[in-house]
């Protein structure tokens, strides 16, 4: 039978994996980056502790200007991203019926399989100046010659909302699903037009997956390096493009952990408010998205 | 608004056209990708000069490489190939431990390692990147000055692109396994365990196979998302880039459309792999819970 000295090996066996992976990779490498970003070199190889490189962020304008335009930005694409998803979970789940609604949910889903960095190729043959859509607008007499459609904020904010889509039709597709239809055929009966019934009954119902859609969108936008970079060109500044500049060019490691820091720091910052407004936890949200 | 209810002509009609147009928004990349990886130019630029398998089948003597040929591309395909079995293997061996120490144990702090299993997920890729770097460039280094050792494969290279990738899929893996054995019925290895089974034979004959499709699954969604590193990667790799990396740097250079053919082979490569799990499960559910990539 299952002694208790069994069990408890048991146990430690399954922990070790578990704790090594954690720690080893998640726990220990950001502390030493928290470490590495509290330090400033007063010669070489000679450190020590001292809050240089979040001076340098605060006094350089540059770096402040990047970090609050990649927040906004964010925020405007996770924003985009729930008003563009949202008819679609609803065509998905409400309006749709049996396959056809299985199959259009698939078929939106099926792109995203797909690399990022393809999906972006796609974006530069479409939008570059010798592009496809440049060339049919001046063909079609729209614009006198071929425009160049990238390197604007507008093709960056298309690009993040367009890898961002997914993650806004699952959750909000599973938490639209349990909406019973028959409270909203009650609520028309008594009299409710359409814009009350999405207010009071469609948009409490499915708070969690809109929480759980935003989170994971804004997250996601807020650390993207490839979309904003092919996409956006040198207009694209974008924060983690400063975190592989001073990591990788420049190997100023200590400036490039303090500005890793203040990233996560936005983002737990953004997923804590999120959480604290629509009243949800932390475990919930992650398993429903 | 919903089936049941009447609507208006012009509403279902509005209902078409969104779906429509967002259907062409979804697919227009793709497509355009995919038509330019025939187009008889050196460019992939309207307009259109006609179809060519060139850029599939061409060598030196066409003067244009084709995917076949090139050697740098198909070297970069292997080098994914590589990583991605390493982060498979290990994340499902990790997922699974970690699936029965969620759902058979209760131990102190529990609860805490369930939230921190779920925290590489919210950590952008482009950070664990970079944390993962730092500390082992620095233990390396340490080892260096202080042992004598040289541990080169912590410095940046592929060891270090596995590790990073593996440190937020095995949270995917982990969430995908113990989703399915917690729907698990144990009485069934109870009533083995009566007739004299051995706990090796239950595990092989019962629980096993009913985690099956929740372990190939996330084999696969493994597999595809390391496949499709982009963040993470370009902050650990070395000298030799996958492809996703590679892929990168040449689309800075000014593309060629060997790039679109082999953006063509991975569309077909996953849609071929989507296809096969959706027909092995339920409505969507290998999409729905392997769907995200954070990273």
């Amino acid at each position: 039978m299952h002694g208790v000295w069994q069990r408890r090996l048991m146990l430690t066996l399954l922990l070790a994996p578990a704790l090594l992976w954690l720690f080893a990779l998640i726990v220990l490498p950001h502390v030493d980056l928290a470490l590495l970003s509290f330090r400033e070199r007063t010669a070489p190889r000679e450190y020590q502790a001292g809050l240089a490189q979040y001076r340098t962020f605060f006094t350089e304008p540059l770096y402040w200007h990047v970090f609050v335009r990649t927040a906004i930005m964010s925020m405007l694409a996770t924003a985009l991203t729930l008003v563009i998803a949202f008819p679609i979970a609803w065509v998905i789940t409400k309006v749709a019926r049996g396959r056809a609604s299985s199959l259009l949910f698939v078929v939106c889903l099926i792109p995203f399989w797909v690399s990022e960095t393809v999906r972006a190729l796609g974006w530069l043959i479409l939008l570059r100046e010798s592009g496809v859509l440049p060339v049919l607008l001046a063909k079609f007499g729209l614009t006198a010659v071929p425009v160049e459609l990238l390197y604007h904020d507008t093709t960056i904010l298309t690009g993040l909302v367009y890898t961002s889509l997914l993650f806004m039709v699952v959750p909000l597709v599973s938490s639209l699903e349990s909406l019973d239809d028959s409270l909203i055929e009650a609520a028309y009966d008594l009299g409710a037009n359409g814009l009350s019934i999405l207010r009071r009954i469609v948009i409490p119902h499915a708070a969690p997956g809109i929480t759980a859609g935003c989170i994971v969108v804004f997250m996601l936008t807020l650390g993207n390096y490839l979309t904003p970079n092919l996409l956006g060109g040198k207009n694209s500044q974008w924060f983690t493009e400063l975190i592989y500049t001073q990591f990788i060019v420049r190997f100023n490691w200590e400036q490039g952990a303090a500005f890793g820091f203040l990233l996560l720091a936005l983002s737990t910052a953004i997923v804590a408010l999120g959480l604290r407004l629509s009243g949800q936890r932390f475990v919930d949200v992650m398993r429903r998205s | 608004m919903i089936a049941s209810l009447h609507r208006s002509a012009w509403l279902r009609a509005a209902t078409v056209l969104y779906v429509a147009a967002f259907l062409i928004f979804l697919f227009l990349p793709l497509v355009t990708v995919a038509v330019f990886a025939f187009n008889n130019a050196p460019y992939p630029a309207p307009p259109w000069r006609g179809f060519t398998f060139d850029w599939f089948v061409g060598n030196e003597s066409s003067g244009r490489v084709g995917l076949f040929h090139d050697a740098e591309l198909l070297g970069s395909i292997w080098t994914s190939v590589v990583v991605a079995s390493w982060v498979t293997a290990l994340s499902l061996a990790v997922g699974t431990a970690n699936a029965f120490l969620m759902e058979r144990f209760r131990f102190p702090g529990r609860q805490a390692l369930s939230i921190l299993m779920l925290t590489p997920l919210v950590i952008p890729g482009v950070i664990l990147g970079i944390s993962i770097l730092s500390l082992m460039s620095r233990i390396a280094e340490f080892a260096d000055a202080e042992l004598g050792l040289d541990l080169d494969f912590l410095r940046p290279g592929l060891p270090l692109v596995v590790l990073g990738q593996f440190s937020y899929i095995a949270t995917i893996a982990t969430l995908m396994i113990s989703a399915r054995l917690k729907r698990f019925d144990r009485t069934l290895e109870e009533a083995a365990l009566n007739l004299g089974a051995s706990h090796a034979a239950v595990l092989r004959t019962i629980t096993f196979p009913y985690l099956a499709p929740a372990l190939i699954g996330s084999a696969a969604i493994s597999f595809l998302m390391s496949f499709e590193n982009f963040n993470t990667t370009l902050m650990l790799v070395g000298a030799d880039p996958p492809l996703t990396v590679m892929m990168y740097g040449r689309m800075r250079e000014g593309a060629s459309p060997v790039l679109n053919a082999v953006s063509l082979f991975l569309m077909l490569a996953s849609a071929a792999l989507v296809m096969t799990l959706m027909s092995r499960g339920s409505r969507g559910a290998p999409a729905r819970t392997g769907a995200r990539s954070p990273n």
